[in-house]
């Protein structure tokens, strides 16, 4: 998911040499001089529609009457079972649930207080933070799972929602910080110095100026951490225990026989994840007018 | 925060490490000795293949990766609907790693709708040349290295195309009418002026796509079999399976260093263009 950072990161910090004026100029006779199909257009889109292919076919095979591969006649029988006859996977969708909003709670409360401490206190250990942050974002996820699960059965902690949450956290964690540091690295230092000159002490500064200015970036990491924590499938199938959240649900789904309920379950969870990212650019765009 | 962060990522990745180390017992757990027998299991021939395996494999997709990316970070970064297409861009990815998976799997699978549309083919082909007794047979694209290859390249085409993307943005396009003005060709100018102004973009694309496909267990778990299996199935199969941990560990530990050694080759070179910069500056 890191990449969905860089394009944020990208939209937010614009280049200076993007608004001058030679470049613009200069990029406009670039492009009107290029055809629309040039060859990199026309690579564009069909790597888009490379893209899409699985979203379609997911969406078109949900409609199916039979439960193979051969299309047979519309029908909305998948969508009956997965409504009424799945308590499986509503059992895991709600832990989902709860897996992903204590983590994401847990893991913006920690990682905002870190994004502030380490901007504005000189402390020991603080590029300690910030080099061990970029890390879990750049490993491979194989290697968090399989030492969190060495180290979690060494102190001999029961497997299970728990675990499960501690895990969430520590891999959102850096996200969070990563995304209200971008805003506090922006913020105005004067502000807080208006603030204690007019009396407030560090609490009450903390909590009146400081949380409310960078909101933004908080609720965009936690969105993130939302996103993230419902997606993980490799770290969680690790220190599950026996609680199944909906992507190992899938999974074991997808091992014990192909059932078309997952494609009708994917296109409502299409939909409410796309209602999910209107939200999200929502909460993005505050983040970006406030700047 | 730095408190988690060393309970229960650096300590637990200090474990893996000192893991390695030992030898294992009976009961899937370790027994405090020094020993190297992990590693020297871990160098033994038949894994060393899957080593090198699945380093062809990443490196494969990776390349594809980058191929398609070059042009369409540079066609979005021209175009007038920059944030429509990045979004477009990240849209399928906001749907669960597992599910799309398995769309693939609906479409690669035997009677899948590529043979779907193979077998609509071959039956044209049979009826254009008269051919009454053709029969046709449906192809494997499931469970083949290809087939590895092919959806690890979709799952992590968006890593490549947005570094691409923004440093295709940030090119100062005044140098491509320079070199036009002093004679270039189109695709000289592209070639000889862009992809150097772009190296870094292309760098972190490199790396961001080579990481995570090189430490990718489900899309060999799902669409693969043992012929393509990668690293990460190994270690997975040594701690759900075969509980051997110190095997388990040494792989980790190798997949880290080859993790750590990317990321320190795209972070050095970073360097190496900054200062560069600030010697034409000076």
């Amino acid at each position: 998911m890191d990449f969905l950072i860089s394009v944020i990161l990208a939209l937010l910090k614009r280049n200076p040499i993007a608004k001058n004026e030679a470049n613009k100029h200069a990029k406009r006779g670039w492009k009107r001089r290029a055809r629309a199909f040039s060859f990199s257009n026309t690579v564009l889109i069909i790597a888009l529609l490379f893209l899409f292919v699985p979203l379609f076919v997911i969406i078109f095979y949900s409609f199916n009457a039979s439960k193979g591969s051969k299309f047979t006649g519309i029908s909305l029988v998948w969508y009956e079972e997965l409504l009424f006859k799945s308590g499986r996977l509503w059992m895991s969708l709600l832990y989902s649930a709860i897996v992903a909003l204590v983590s994401a709670a847990i893991s913006t409360v920690l990682g905002s207080l870190a994004a502030i401490g380490n901007n504005w206190y000189k402390f020991k250990g603080r590029s300690y933070i910030q080099s061990v942050s970029f890390l879990p974002m750049v490993l491979p996820e194989v290697i968090m799972g399989v030492s969190l699960l060495i180290f979690l059965s060494g102190i001999h902690m029961n497997l299970g929602l728990g675990t499960i949450i501690i895990a969430h956290t520590t891999f959102c964690l850096p996200f969070v910080y990563l995304m209200v540091s971008a805003r506090v690295d922006e913020f105005d230092y004067s502000i807080i110095e208006a603030s204690h000159d007019l009396g407030a002490n560090e609490t009450q500064t903390l909590f009146k100026v400081i949380i409310p200015a960078i909101m933004p970036g908080i609720m965009s990491g936690f969105m993130m951490s939302v996103t993230m924590s419902i997606e993980d499938f490799v770290i969680t199938s690790l220190v599950n225990g026996n609680v199944e959240t909906l992507p190992i649900y899938v999974y074991n789904m997808i091992r014990h026989g192909v059932s078309p309920v997952i494609n009708s379950l994917s296109f409502v969870l299409i939909l409410l994840i796309g209602g999910l990212a209107v939200l999200l650019r929502k909460s993005l765009k505050g983040f970006a007018a406030g700047h | 925060m730095g408190i988690w962060f060393s309970l229960f990522f650096v300590v637990p990745l200090a474990i893996i490490v000192a893991y390695s180390f030992m030898k294992r017992d009976m009961f899937g757990g370790v027994i405090r000795e020094f020993t190297l027998d992990a590693y020297k299991q871990m160098f033994s021939a038949a894994y060393a293949k899957i080593f090198f395996r699945t380093l062809w494999m990443t490196l494969v997709a990776t390349a594809i990766s980058i191929l398609i990316a070059l042009p369409c970070g540079y066609a979005i970064a021209r175009s007038r609907h920059q944030t429509t297409l990045l979004i477009l861009v990240i849209v399928p990815f906001l749907t669960n790693s597992l599910i799309r998976i398995f769309a693939w799997m609906t479409i690669l699978g035997e009677d899948g709708m590529l043979n779907g549309i193979c077998e609509i083919f071959t039956r044209l082909c049979f009826f254009v040349t008269q051919n009454k007794d053709g029969i046709f047979e449906p192809h494997k694209f499931m469970f083949t290295k290809t087939a590895v290859i092919l959806v690890s390249v979709y799952m992590y085409l968006p890593y490549a195309i947005l570094p691409v993307f923004t440093s295709v943005d940030r090119f100062d396009f005044t140098l491509l009418e320079a070199a036009r003005d002093l004679g270039a060709t189109k695709a000289g100018s592209i070639f000889r002026i862009m992809i150097p102004g772009i190296k870094s973009g292309i760098i972190s694309a490199l790396i961001f796509t080579f990481i995570p496909i090189f430490g990718n267990y489900t899309v060999p778990q799902i669409i693969g079999s043992t012929e393509s299996y990668m690293l990460g199935n190994i270690i997975m199969d040594q701690i759900q399976k075969a509980r051997n941990l110190p095997l388990a560990s040494a792989f980790s530990v190798l997949l880290t260093v080859v993790s750590m050694a990317a990321i320190l080759f795209m972070l050095s070179s970073g360097k190496k263009e900054a200062s560069l910069k600030k010697m034409k500056k000076e």
